[in-house]
């Protein structure tokens, strides 16, 4: 017990234990942010662009998530859905700030700074909250798609990445499980449940495919990256296992246009920008 | 995030003369004195008197729903935080107090009242909770001034109470106040970061200090003159220390922290007096702490339509939780 009367400490050192707070269940402290901001490593041009990509998926998703802290359907879900944003913002910075050596822009640059069309950030991630079931199958897929991707990411040619990966690998591990046995809770639960988590698959299902879209820059990025085509067959067996135990079905609907990677965002993202930078924004060059 | 002073609570003063007592409880009265006297810890299984009974769960129960209705005008800054890392910090903190809600409904629940009991006295108006979060959380300054301060104030209530008289309250307030700490820190950064920002910020800065200095010193009660209960929550050894002991404390503390903030504290009487060794502070406006108390504040009926919302909303949640939960027992059962 340090807390009596002693003054704060007065200096600006990173608050590397924001993340350590006694509520934290998920696993991982090694590679902060602020660690990867003071590397020299910098990524090639592609290697960059693929981080922004990966980099704003789960800022876009922390920032969603994030809302919903005091608003949960019990405490123990104002903390782990905490938790996950949480972790996701970790991830976030840590691929910005990379990304940001070559760009020449800080984290906060990247995420206050950029427009609607400079985030690269697929479709599903920018989707609503909706009820807590369409909350949860967003990240039921989010974490099946996450897990798979840092898996085979850990072996990255480029190590900043495979590091990033690696810690994020453990946390989305835990996300996995959360969205799962609450699928699993919300599906075969009570009549209005099931029916309310069909309807929220269904939600977030025309989003899925844009998750495993490929572009040329995967073929620029060699072994630094992960072909997501090559993670769909897996996927596909993960996420039909979880839906079948919650006794729902697998939607069969027709896939949204996508677009996120090129900059071309439904409509809430615009909402959500503008909600996330007003303040930023209101005080150019200020620090904070 | 506070301990505040929060409400009468009956002691055995006002309780109906017991009637006949049987021996059982002439032997636990015993055995409770001795402990008090001891200063030693009472335990869940132990004997206890009613009222002490009564008033702890009403202590713990008031702080728990102060933790929860508390997070609100934090999480009100969450979604607009000015940096990635600020927004990390705030969730973190956001979400310690989640937390501490729950360290303290189990605490509460040790006494015998289960957490959906005391949950459902929130929902219906019946409880109270600290009256400091009823004041709006206007800009992202108020972030700094309600760690600082709040927090701040949350500290010197509650350090004392790690050494309260029932084992899992004090318990309890040990894991909080660790967290509180981190609370207060980061509360007095934003401050000292805005206080050398920007003119504007510095005025923003200024600003949340303005408002949030007199209800912080509110947090810890009317004065001792006027706090008629303390006395028995003292012999009891649940209460340490009188309303205006702990605010002398506090106010002693942020006075030398406003000045490395280069910030002013909005206090023209403020000055120590060297003779009794007391900080002089301004009155403050009681009326107004009546008022936010009996729900006259700014944010009383956002703050628990807020609360409703979300406990309705997440009904179906609860349910479907429950109705797994039971076909999984019968699933074995059946095995
Ligand atoms: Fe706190
Ligand atoms: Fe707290």
């Amino acid at each position: 017990m340090t807390a009596t009367h002693a003054s704060p400490d007065h200096s600006l050192d990173s608050f590397g234990d924001a993340a350590a707070s006694a509520t934290r269940v998920t696993p991982g402290n090694a590679l902060r942010p602020e660690d990867i901001a003071v590397r020299p490593d910098k990524p090639s041009d592609d290697v960059a662009e693929y981080a922004l990509r990966l980099g704003d998926d789960s800022l876009i998703l922390a920032q969603r998530l994030s809302h919903w802290i005091s608003r949960g359907p019990e405490l123990e879900e104002d903390i782990a859905l905490g938790n996950i944003a949480l972790d996701l913002l970790g991830h976030a910075r840590s691929f910005l700030i990379y990304a940001g050596h070559t760009l020449g822009r800080s984290e906060d640059d990247l995420a206050y700074w950029r427009e609607e069309e400079e985030f690269r950030s697929a479709w599903l991630f920018e989707q609503p909250n909706g009820d807590f079931g369409v909350t949860i199958a967003r990240q039921l897929i989010v974490s099946i798609y996450q897990h798979l991707l840092y898996s085979r990411l850990v072996n990255s040619s480029d190590t900043m990445i495979a590091a990033i990966s690696a810690k994020a690998l453990k946390e989305v591990d835990y996300h996995r499980d959360h969205a799962t046995q609450w699928t699993l809770r919300l599906g075969d639960g009570t009549e209005e449940s099931h029916e309310r988590m069909q309807a929220a698959l269904e939600f977030v299902w025309p989003y899925v495919d844009e998750l495993f879209d490929e572009d040329a820059l995967f073929e620029r990025l060699g072994d630094a990256g992960v072909r997501p085509s090559t993670l769909r067959e897996q996927f596909d067996a993960e996420i039909a296992a979880v839906i079948d135990e919650a006794t729902l079905s697998l939607p069969a609907l027709p896939r949204a246009m996508g677009g996120g990677r090129r900059g071309l965002h439904t409509e809430h993202l615009g909402y959500l920008l503008a909600e996330m930078q007003v303040l930023a924004r209101k005080h150019p060059g200020a620090t904070w | 995030m506070a301990a505040a002073k929060l409400q009468p609570v009956p002691t055995a003063g006002n309780e109906a003369p017991a009637p006949e007592r049987s021996a059982e409880d002439i032997a636990g009265q015993a055995y409770f004195d001795r402990i008090i006297a001891e200063d030693s810890r009472i335990e869940p299984k132990d004997w206890m008197p009613a009222a002490y009974r009564k008033t702890l769960v009403r202590q713990i129960s008031q702080h728990a729903h102060s933790e929860i209705i508390g997070m609100q005008p934090e999480a009100n800054w969450i979604t607009r935080a000015p940096s990635l890392k600020r927004k990390a910090i705030l969730m973190a903190k956001v979400q310690d107090e989640a937390g501490h809600g729950l360290y303290l409904y189990s605490a509460a629940e040790t006494l015998g009242t289960p957490r959906d009991v005391l949950n459902q006295q929130l929902l219906d108006g019946k409880a109270k909770y600290s009256s400091i979060f009823n004041y709006p959380a206007r800009s992202w300054a108020d972030m700094g001034a309600i760690g600082w301060l709040v927090d701040g104030a949350a500290i010197a209530n509650q350090v004392p109470l790690c050494r309260a008289s029932y084992g899992p309250y004090g318990r309890a307030m040990v894991r909080i106040c660790k967290e509180e700490s981190f609370h207060q820190r980061q509360g007095f950064e934003i401050l000292l970061e805005l206080s050398h920002g920007t003119p504007e910020q510095k005025q923003m800065a200024q600003d949340a200090v303005d408002r949030f200095y007199a209800p912080a010193l509110m947090m810890f009660g009317p004065p001792d003159d006027d706090s008629p209960n303390s006395k028995q929550s003292m012999a009891w050894n649940i209460k340490r220390f009188s309303n205006d002991e702990l605010r002398q404390r506090f106010v002693g503390m942020i006075v030398e922290q406003a000045k490395v903030l280069g910030l002013t504290l909005p206090d023209p009487e403020l000055r120590f007096d060297e003779e009794t060794g007391q900080w002089i502070h301004m009155e403050l406006d009681w009326q107004e702490f009546k008022d936010v108390i009996a729900g006259r504040g700014p944010c009383n009926a956002q703050r628990m339509a807020r609360r409703r919302e979300a406990h309705e909303d997440g009904t179906w949640v609860r349910e479907a939780a429950r109705a797994y939960a039971e076909k999984q027992l019968k699933k074995v059962g059946a095995a």
